[in-house]
């Protein structure tokens, strides 16, 4: 047998788990062991990026939706860390009925990826010195993302990750949205603020401070709208959410 | 390019990070595996290079799949590489096994058949990956469950794979016994055939006893029966770089040390018997 297909069918006996194919390989103890290894592996590699999910479900729960997932996905990605990239998805067709579970599992999944991302320095408040505020533009930190939610799956999420009792799953307001980021080197989230969103997305894009201020002016009036836009920045600045402003 | 591995060191776990970065884990160097530390930034990034300007490191990888008929990833080698760069690590290394087919990736490190098919492909990945890595690599033996039937041994292999491509070897005692057990060789046998010219750092750990094999799990400390392997290995390879891997059920930093004096012992023993 070439190596190209004693490795393609190693690889199906490790996917389906089938008698056949445990034959082609010649059968025996061993092929149990690589088996047990390969999903034992993949089960603790999500139970450790799902920590939060893991204690809302429980581990029987966890253990086989692991499981079905193992055998709807096999792994593609070299880092195991990239295994769960897909889980939250899958979840939400498990749990169809209990939107908090794959929110949960998004947090989790969204809190791990930004532990890891690129690092940027923070913009102290104090070093902010910017020459035309006309132009200038509002540079959030690389990790910093947007999550829309529609239940209360953060305040679940952050009492299973201190240890108290969460509260029961409840709807979220329409629009409501969590801010997730890394300050120095732990991540943090929070829920996004009124307008908070638009002056992000809206400066993400590429706009300056002026037209930000414009286009809140449309809603709030011109003067609230630079004095909320200036607030929101003054609260990043000290949340260390911000990279540049220029 | 950095320092050479020398002395008795450890796989950097963890519970363990603070002695590492504070410098006071008394150790000779440190290995870590790559892939966990092939991310973008952020905290793991940020403690290895803390923990590297108090220790040597050796970078050890589960995922270049080196046995792989379909060839090397070009994306794992470039986020090695920029891993290597950021690092200076003494030593990298990975195993003599494959992990990846087409899109499928096992994340775990299964059996080559030792068939000159499999060794040309072999020597033609470690070729690209020395390469692309700029430097020699060490490739570590394997413990394994099943021994598919092949022309030559495990250590043929690995002899005729060093005198190839110029890789060395990362030689696991723990890995030979487990392996000879399971399949029925004898460890010296094995031992004799090693190149020991080529062997560049040593691997010591525990294993369990499953219902029909040895598994290999790293979590118990080293048996006497890998003890008695280890010195005969330095008795024919002389003071070769050797630490411990732990991974799970990880004890006191003071117990992995305990454990790692006795390494220290019986390499000291063979070099006076030298
Ligand atoms: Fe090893």
């Amino acid at each position: 047998m070439s190596l190209l297909n004693l490795q393609r069918d190693f690889r199906d006996w490790l996917v389906t788990g089938e008698d056949s194919a445990a034959a082609a390989l010649g059968g025996g103890p061993g092929t149990l062991v690589y088996q047990n290894n390969y999903r034992t592996a993949l089960v603790s590699s999500l139970a450790e990026t799902f920590q939060r999910l893991v204690l809302w479900l429980g581990d029987e729960a966890f253990e086989a939706a692991a499981a079905r997932y193992i055998d709807a996905r096999p792994p593609s990605s070299w880092t195991l860390d990239a295994y769960g990239e897909d889980f939250t998805d899958f979840i939400a067709t498990l749990w169809p009925d209990d939107p908090e579970v794959a929110e949960i599992a998004l947090i989790d999944w969204t809190v791990g990826q930004v532990f890891v991302s690129p690092d940027a320095e923070p913009l102290a408040p104090e070093a902010l010195a910017v020459a035309d505020w006309e132009t200038a533009v509002i540079r959030a930190v690389p990790s910093l993302l947007v999550l829309p939610i529609a239940t209360n799956a953060d305040a679940i999420w952050q009492a299973l990750a201190t240890g108290e009792t969460p509260p029961g799953p409840e709807m979220a307001e329409r629009g409501t949205a969590l801010l997730v980021w890394r300050q120095g080197l732990e991540p943090v989230f929070r829920r996004a603020e009124a307008h908070e969103r638009d002056v992000l997305a809206w400066s993400a894009a590429g706009q300056g401070f002026a037209a930000v201020c414009e286009r809140l002016a449309a809603s709030l009036g011109e003067e609230a709208a630079v004095t909320t836009a200036g607030t929101l920045l003054g609260r990043w600045l000290g949340e260390r959410m911000i990279a540049a402003v220029g | 390019m950095s320092e050479h591995l020398t002395g008795f060191g450890l796989g950097m776990r963890r519970p363990h990070y603070r002695s590492y970065i504070e410098g006071t884990a008394p150790v000779d160097f440190i290995e870590v595996i790559s892939e966990n530390f092939m991310i973008p930034g952020g905290k793991p990034l940020d403690t290895l290079m803390k923990a590297r300007r108090n220790y040597p490191l050796a970078l050890h990888g589960v995922s270049l799949s080196i046995g792989s008929a379909d060839g090397l990833r070009d994306d794992y080698l470039k986020e090695l590489r920029r891993l290597v760069d950021m690092m200076e690590p003494a030593v990298v290394s990975d195993h003599l096994c494959w992990t990846r087919i087409d899109g499928f990736n096992s994340h775990d490190l299964l059996p080559l058949p030792y068939t000159e098919e499999a060794l040309d492909v072999v020597c033609r990945n470690i070729d690209r990956a020395q390469e692309a890595l700029g430097r020699r690599m060490l490739l570590e033996n394997p413990s394994s469950y099943i021994a598919f039937p092949g022309a030559m041994t495990e250590w043929q292999f690995l002899a005729e794979m060093t005198k190839r491509t110029g890789c060395g070897l990362l030689l696991d005692v723990n890995n030979i016994h487990v392996s000879a057990v399971n399949h029925g060789f004898a460890a010296a046998d094995y031992l004799a055939g090693i190149p020991m010219h080529a062997v560049g750092q040593i691997h010591l750990a525990g294993h369990v006893q499953g219902e029909h094999l040895l598994i290999d799990t790293h979590d118990q400390p080293v048996p006497e029966e890998v003890w008695a392997l280890y010195r005969a290995a330095v008795a024919l390879a002389g003071p070769v770089p050797t630490m411990i891997e732990r991974d799970d059920n990880i004890p006191e930093l003071e117990e992995l040390c305990a454990e790692l004096d006795i390494a220290r012992g019986i390499a000291a023993d063979e070099r006076i018997a030298a």
